[in-house]
């Protein structure tokens, strides 16, 4: 196996050999054990600072890269588009620029606009790191549920693994997809036609507009939020409608002739796309790959920084 | 290139054993002692201390745990190729154990610097030893010193050690290569 990534950045998985996959995911078995000891932390990134920048609101992602961040030891610095100069008219590049010219070495940046971090790539010297632009990618998210999938069920190769619902909006689910099937999974999408991307077949997944059909062919169900701050349009009639066709809920798991592990990337709609008792059952890994989520992060940090010698 | 054999597999089991014997005058049951070897080489020595002793003290089974000091290491991005990290595993607390550390090859002593970082953060032991199977002297880089020797022998800086272990390699034997200048 490979020891170092075949990129500098972390824009995509689309960029991501199967190698580069199987090393972040070594590598954050590693960080696993380290940060269930009893000092979670080690010296490995000491001598670097990461600036985490984020144009968009998140909880989950910003709190876990900060956590592994600190975990190995980086020196942290958060800055977020509100109260910036942002809203004075500066540039992307500029704004970058700036905070790069108080040495900092690697970029965790989540974007509104797809290919933000591609573009500033081409501009800045420092690790890039994408923690979601637009409805593009959101590769890490995508690499923390591949090894959620593969600690659950000891491989992804071979696994059918189902996306429901909102995939038009999702870069959770084009990354899960690529991210996947770059591993040997088997991939379906599910939901309402109207939420599905043109010439998604063309990725190789299939689409699948039954949920019950969908649960009972699968391995593994990723259930997605509903972002209905993404919706501009209506693309169904109603939440309660939606609920009704693609909503996961005991009665549906009790009648697979199989139990399924259940995922979510967070945040929950509970009573939307996933009840709550489904949400906290035994299947459900929801926890796990919050867990997993910090590990990979870490892993990520590790492995990028040993490419930079700055 | 020159090798010569430092140890053949009859003297390697000797010293072994020789080790052992050091180990139990100083531990003497091992009630508050454990053995940790060091990822990735000094796990096989480790394993065969804590087989032998456990032969000879069967009533008390001695604490053995192994520890990765990759992320712990004072030349990462200095490296030319990344280190690649191995599991550690240290399922019982060491806090108050008398904890030896075992590798096979002490040479510049940086490895043992960042085997007892990565030792502390499982706790505060009471007291840490070093046990290697070759210590190659005149080559420290910093002031660390072995409590347990196999075999010390004297090299250069460019002459390179080979502990080859019947598990992994051919048989048991400790080797050193030198560069004809």
């Amino acid at each position: 196996m490979a020891t170092a990534l075949s990129v500098k950045h972390l824009i995509g998985i689309k960029d991501l050999t199967a190698d580069d996959i199987e090393l972040i995911f070594s590598t954050a078995e590693n960080f696993k054990e380290v940060i269930n000891r009893p000092i979670k932390k080690v010296p490995s990134l000491r001598d670097i600072t990461v600036a985490n920048i984020f144009f968009e609101n998140s909880t989950r992602t910003k709190l876990s890269f900060e956590l592994a961040e600190k975990r190995l030891s980086a020196d942290v610095i958060n800055f977020s588009t509100s109260g910036s100069s942002v809203s004075k008219g500066e540039t992307l590049i500029d704004t970058v620029n700036n905070i790069l010219a108080m040495k900092v070495d690697m970029i965790v940046m989540r974007h509104p606009k797809a290919g933000a971090p591609y573009f500033l790539s081409n501009y800045v010297n420092a690790n890039i790191i994408n923690a979601g632009d637009g409805a593009h990618e959101h590769p890490t998210q995508a690499l923390l549920d591949a090894f959620s999938i593969k600690q659950t069920l000891g491989d992804v190769a071979g696994r059918k693994v189902v996306i429901v619902g909102d995939i038009l909006h999702s870069r959770v689910a084009l990354s899960n997809i690529l991210c996947l099937k770059k591993l040997g999974a088997e991939v379906k999408v599910c939901g309402p036609l109207t939420l599905m991307p043109k010439y998604i077949e063309q990725l190789g997944v299939s689409i699948e507009l039954d949920l019950k059909k969908a649960l009972q062919w699968c391995d593994v169900a990723n259930m997605l939020r509903i972002q209905l701050e993404r919706q501009d349009l209506k693309y169904f009639p109603s939440l309660r409608e939606y609920t009704m066709m693609y909503g996961l809920n005991k009665n549906i798991l009790n009648q697979l002739d199989k139990p399924i592990v259940i995922m979510h990337p967070g945040p929950i709609n509970r009573g939307v796309e996933i009840t709550s008792d489904v949400a906290d059952s035994e299947q459900a890994i929801i926890l796990n790959q919050v867990e997993n989520g910090v590990a990979i992060r870490m892993a990520v940090l590790y492995l990028l920084a040993a490419n930079n010698k700055n | 290139m020159q090798s010569r054999l430092i140890l053949n597999s009859q003297a390697f089991e000797i010293t072994i054993r020789r080790l052992c014997y050091q180990l139990i005058e100083n531990h003497h049951n091992f009630e508050h002692s454990a053995i940790i070897g060091l990822q990735p080489r000094g796990i096989f020595l480790a394993r065969r201390i804590v087989t032998m002793l456990d032969a000879w003290l069967p009533n008390t089974p001695v604490l053995y745990g192994e520890l990765d000091i990759t992320f712990y290491r004072d030349d990462f991005r200095r490296r030319a190729e990344v280190a690649k990290a191995n599991a550690t595993k240290i399922d019982f607390i060491i806090e108050d154990k008398k904890v030896v550390l075992v590798d096979d090859v002490l040479f510049t002593g940086r490895t043992i610097r960042a085997g007892l970082d990565a030792l502390l953060a499982f706790g505060r032991p009471r007291k840490v030893e070093l046990l290697t199977l070759i210590d190659r002297k005149f080559a420290r880089q910093l002031p660390i010193s072995p409590n347990y020797t196999g075999h010390a022998i004297d090299s250069i800086d460019a002459d390179t050690v080979s502990v080859q272990w019947k598990e992994t390699d051919l048989n048991d034997s400790v080797w050193l290569h030198t560069t004809n200048t």
